[in-house]
């Protein structure tokens, strides 16, 4: 068994996990290359170090054997010389061999089979060499140089065993060996680690849980049984379970109240304050409303049983939700007196951006967009509401409780706004006009909370695309990818039907709009399993901004390219679309059509299509996709039949002119439908 | 636990603590500064290779937080007690706790905690990697190790420790309000010495001060700083940069400056302390 302990300064929580199992995927290919055998690799971290067990670690590598050949025996002295110096060989060790080329030398490379010690004791300081911390930092007299070690905080010492022999080695200044230290407070000392069997369990006696598994474990359980003896229960979350964890050795849970006074100030709030400035658990009554109590979770077993460190923390978070409480209550004086209007001036002090004015500046927009959402019947709410929760909706953005919490943007808004009787539909939209914040985030459905979501998203896209400033490559600083998103979702979510045109127009930025909401609905139909060449076949139409409508378009058109009668029609469209593609660049047809349908195919075809063209066309108009695909579904045979059997090139050009004709009626009714150049076969 | 530690008797212990492990026991520098940082002890001191360890109180002026004397928990004007040594020794965090062991908190009792934090200031154009460290659930220091200041790379790397004196203060006595902290033994509190200082700064600050004049002051010292640096001063010139920050707070605490303007203010503060570290860095190389 190898262990190797890589012991620092405390390590940021959130790159622990990361970090371990960085420290484990170099070692495995390390060994791997080193041809090493091993059994299972385990590595984890405390905050203190990071640490890796090999299980297995065979006695020795394999040995191998490699044949190199080189040049010619006649070749030219320098170029011989050159490979006794590749293979490190002399001139007298390489063997002649009869080739149909003439005699060539041959090197036999044997490569021994390298102890296990020996190839650690190499590839433990390439790893610590190589490693890649998201940000590293140089420290120590060594750090005159800026060519100095690195590592995530000063690196303190390099434990390496295999079974009880120390594996010798230097990387970082340090040289390796079996001292490590315990907890800070119950084992401060040296520790003397005696063979890698035994780590785990050194560790564990001098108050140190190596396993972050188990830290988390006994945080989460503790944390429970805390919150069940006061008759509370624990508000789960997994990933402050884990940030506790990151920032322990030795973990201990220990349950803290506050005033229950400072519960008039809004859950999120105080919720936040715990969690975000704190790291504490929230609590709940058995009503699920919040409890004043959290938990906290220290890092010993304190000799007073920890009443110092509750103590402690209680009065530190009691300070913390007096402040929280002194801004909202400032915040209720305001509304109070002057409802949420009374924040609006303000609004004209915060620039939004250079070029598209202030806050209140957007707010005026804003209104006006959502209004005429309503108005035009795109979103069915009260235009009269949408365009009043418009106007409160960044109103809290200059509350002190916002100031203080930017984070609880829009649910303040909301507080505020039911606590002096403002419509609930308004209120909502306040809170929910920012959503969907990213994906997997609630979309906003009802009515008024949809107009002014909407508006908000498409005034800053619309904005930033006039002044010219849209997202390139990576660059996308004011998110505009992700409000885009947020539009397409809320519109699929609420039906809604949106021709994007009569908001944007038709010129360059216009269509420029047009394009990244294409680009987008690709994107996010794409984890549907929606084929991105089909919106494309769909967009190509022109005319389509209804992107509900285009969808519906794009699921009917999928489900049918995917039939057999869909795949031939393609094929008979592609062969269509190429003859006519010929023909149109030999110019227009020498001859005018002869009159009639023809026989045969050719017939049968003409007539199919008298049927199917309308049949399509009235289909399209009443939105029923699937029935203009069935429609079109009926040519497949007549257009199979017809180029089979008729040739489109007649020798007389009047009939090849009437028959140049009827693809282009068959074309053009297919393109009824969607494009179906675009679509990949 | 025996009597806690007044307000005066914490600062001795740091300073004998830190005194007793080689540190120069400096004096606070002599203008207005927004933090510990900014004494030349630790922004200048910092560039070049040459080792240095000292450790000083150091005032610090923050206009904007000022609140007239009624919030027990702001202050405009409060007291940092700053470490600093080059290169950073081993073991610093066990120098840093045995530090806390001298002002009286019984590690077996209290939680002592490194949360990551890195420190960056715009304005001096430096950052670094470490922690605040948390006491029990409190924020009571800052620890940085500096990697670069005004753009320039430290090397060595110096250690800087960072006491908020107030607050730990307020932490070891027990106390709810930073006026009712013991001073001393002899019954004078903090608020004795300071409540009508904050009183009188937060109306200046807020309401008095001459914002033309500032301005005005601020291009004197922009210029001045410039025409020093030009004569190789770096050390004038960098008092000229400190006053340039303290005049562009003031203006801020004032309303003057709109959100637009900020970050070109700051730009042209840290322009300035850099034209002072260039020159400085040539001085020590």
């Amino acid at each position: 068994m190898f262990l190797l302990e890589l012991q620092s300064e405390e390590i940021p929580a959130r790159m622990q996990a990361a970090a371990a199992e960085q420290l484990r995927t170099r070692f495995v290919d390390a060994l791997k290359a080193a041809g090493l055998a091993h059994g299972t690799v385990t590595a984890d971290a405390t905050p203190r170090r990071l640490w890796l067990i090999a299980d297995d670690v065979a006695a020795a590598s394999e040995g191998s054997a490699e044949e190199v050949k080189g040049p010619a025996a006649t070749a030219p002295a320098q170029a011989i010389e050159g490979f006794l110096k590749k293979t490190g060989l002399t001139r007298d060790q390489l063997e002649e061999r009869e080739t149909p080329k003439g005699v060539v030398l041959f090197a036999m490379l044997r490569r021994e089979g390298r102890s296990a010690g020996d190839i650690l004791a190499e590839v433990i300081p390439q790893i610590i060499r190589d490693f890649a911390w998201p940000k590293s930092m140089r420290w120590g007299g060594a750090s005159q140089s800026t060519a100095a070690p690195r590592w995530v905080r000063p690196l303190t010492g390099i434990v390496a065993l295999l079974d009880e022999q120390i594996v010798a080695c230097e990387a970082h200044g340090l040289t390796s060996g079996r001292e490590t230290r315990g907890h800070r407070v119950h084992a401060p000392g040296v520790l003397t680690i005696t063979s890698a069997a035994s780590y785990l369990d050194q560790l564990r006696a001098a108050k140190v849980l190596a396993s972050s598994a188990e830290r988390r474990q006994i945080i989460a359980a503790r944390a429970a049984d805390l919150a069940a003896q006061a008759g509370l229960s624990l508000i789960p979350d997994e990933g402050l379970v884990a940030e506790n964890a990151g920032l322990t050795e030795w973990p201990v849970p220990l349950l803290g109240r506050f005033d229950p006074d400072f519960l008039s100030v809004p859950r999120e709030v105080i919720v936040l304050t715990m969690r975000t400035n704190q790291k504490y658990f929230a609590l709940a009554d058995s009503t699920g409303a919040l409890a004043p109590a959290f938990i906290c979770v220290a890092n010993l077993d304190a000799t007073d049983g920890g009443a110092a460190i509750t103590h402690g923390n209680q009065r530190v978070l009691s300070a913390r939700l007096s402040d929280a409480r002194f801004f909202w209550e400032q915040d209720l004086a305001t509304v109070r007196k002057g409802g949420l209007e009374a924040f609006l001036p303000k609004l004209e002090t915060i620039v939004f951006h250079e070029k598209l004015g202030t806050l209140a500046d957007k707010v005026e927009r804003v209104a006006a967009l959502a209004r005429w959402l309503c108005e035009s019947g795109a979103v069915a709410a009260d235009p009269a509401q949408a365009e009043q929760a418009a106007r409160l909706a960044k109103a809290d953005l200059v509350s002190a409780t916002v100031g203080e919490f930017p984070e609880v943007q829009g649910l303040i808004g909301r507080y505020l706004a039911l606590e002096i009787g403002i419509d609930p539909a308004i209120a909502d939209a306040i809170r929910d006009h920012y959503k969907p914040a990213g994906q997997g985030d609630d979309v906003p459905i009802a009515p008024v909370s949809v107009a002014v979501a909407l508006a908000d998203k498409l005034d800053t896209l619309t904005g930033f695309f006039r002044e010219k400033m849209p997202p390139t490559g990576s660059k996308d600083p004011f998110a505009l990818r992700r409000q885009a998103l947020g539009v397409l979702s809320i519109l699929q979510a609420a039906n809604i039907r949106l021709p994007l045109r009569t908001l944007f127009g038709t010129d360059e930025t216009a269509d420029q709009l047009m394009d990244f909401f294409a680009d987008r609905l690709k994107v996010q139909q794409r984890e549907a399993g929606v084929r991105h060449d089909l919106i494309d076949a769909v967009f190509a139409l022109g005319g389509e901004d209804d992107l509900v409508r285009l969808l519906a378009r794009v699921t009917a058109l999928q489900t049918f390219v995917e039939t057999e009668d869909g795949t031939n029609l393609l094929a008979g469209y592609k062969r269509a679309a190429n003859i006519l593609k010929a023909a149109e660049k030999d110019g227009p047809p020498p001859a005018p059509p002869a009159s009639g349908k023809g026989e045969g195919a050719e017939s049968a075809l003409a007539t199919a299509l008298e049927a199917a063209l309308p049949a399509a066309q009235a289909a399209v108009a009443e939105e029923r996709f699937t029935d203009a695909m069935a429609a079109l579904a009926i040519l497949r045979g007549p257009v199979d039949a017809f180029f089979t059997d008729v040739m489109v090139n007649d020798p007389d050009p009047s009939i090849r002119a009437r028959r140049l004709a009827l693809l282009a009626r068959f074309r053009d009714a297919v393109h009824g439908v969607a494009d179906f150049s675009k679509i990949e076969a | 636990m025996s009597k806690p530690l007044s307000f005066q008797s914490m600062i001795l212990a740091l300073q004998n603590y830190w005194g007793s492990h080689g540190c120069v026991i400096l004096q606070p520098h002599d203008l207005e500064v927004g933090a510990g940082t900014f004494h030349p002890a630790t922004t200048l001191r910092s560039l070049g290779p040459q080792h240095w360890n000292a450790c000083y109180v150091q005032p610090s002026r923050r206009p904007s937080d000022g609140r007239y004397g009624e919030n027990p928990n702001r202050l405009q004007h409060y007291y940092q007690f700053q470490v600093i040594l080059k290169p950073s020794p081993p073991d610093l965090i066990g120098l840093y706790l045995g530090s806390l062991d001298a002002i009286g908190i019984d590690r077996a009792k209290h939680d002592v905690r490194f949360v990551e934090d890195d420190w960056e200031s715009p304005t001096l154009g430096a950052w670094g990697l470490g922690w605040e460290v948390w006491c029990d659930g409190m924020e009571v220091s800052q620890f940085t190790y500096f990697q670069q200041v005004a753009g320039h790379d430290c090397a060595p790397v110096a250690g800087e420790l960072t006491y908020g004196l107030e607050r730990l203060a307020m932490y070891i006595q027990g106390v709810e309000s930073i006026y009712d902290l013991a001073y001393n033994d002899a019954g004078v509190t903090y608020g004795d010495v300071f409540l009508k200082n904050e009183q009188q700064f937060s109306a200046y600050n807020f309401e008095a001060a001459n914002t033309e004049k500032l301005f005005q002051h601020f291009r004197d010292v922009s210029d001045e700083c410039r025409a020093l640096v030009a004569r190789n001063l770096p050390l004038p010139a960098y008092d000229q940069a400190i006053k340039a920050s303290h005049l562009f707070n003031l203006l801020n605490a004032r309303g003057v400056i709109s959100v637009a303007e900020r970050q070109a203010y700051i730009g042209r503060v840290r322009d300035l302390v850099k034209a002072v570290a260039d020159c400085w860095v040539e001085q020590v190389k």
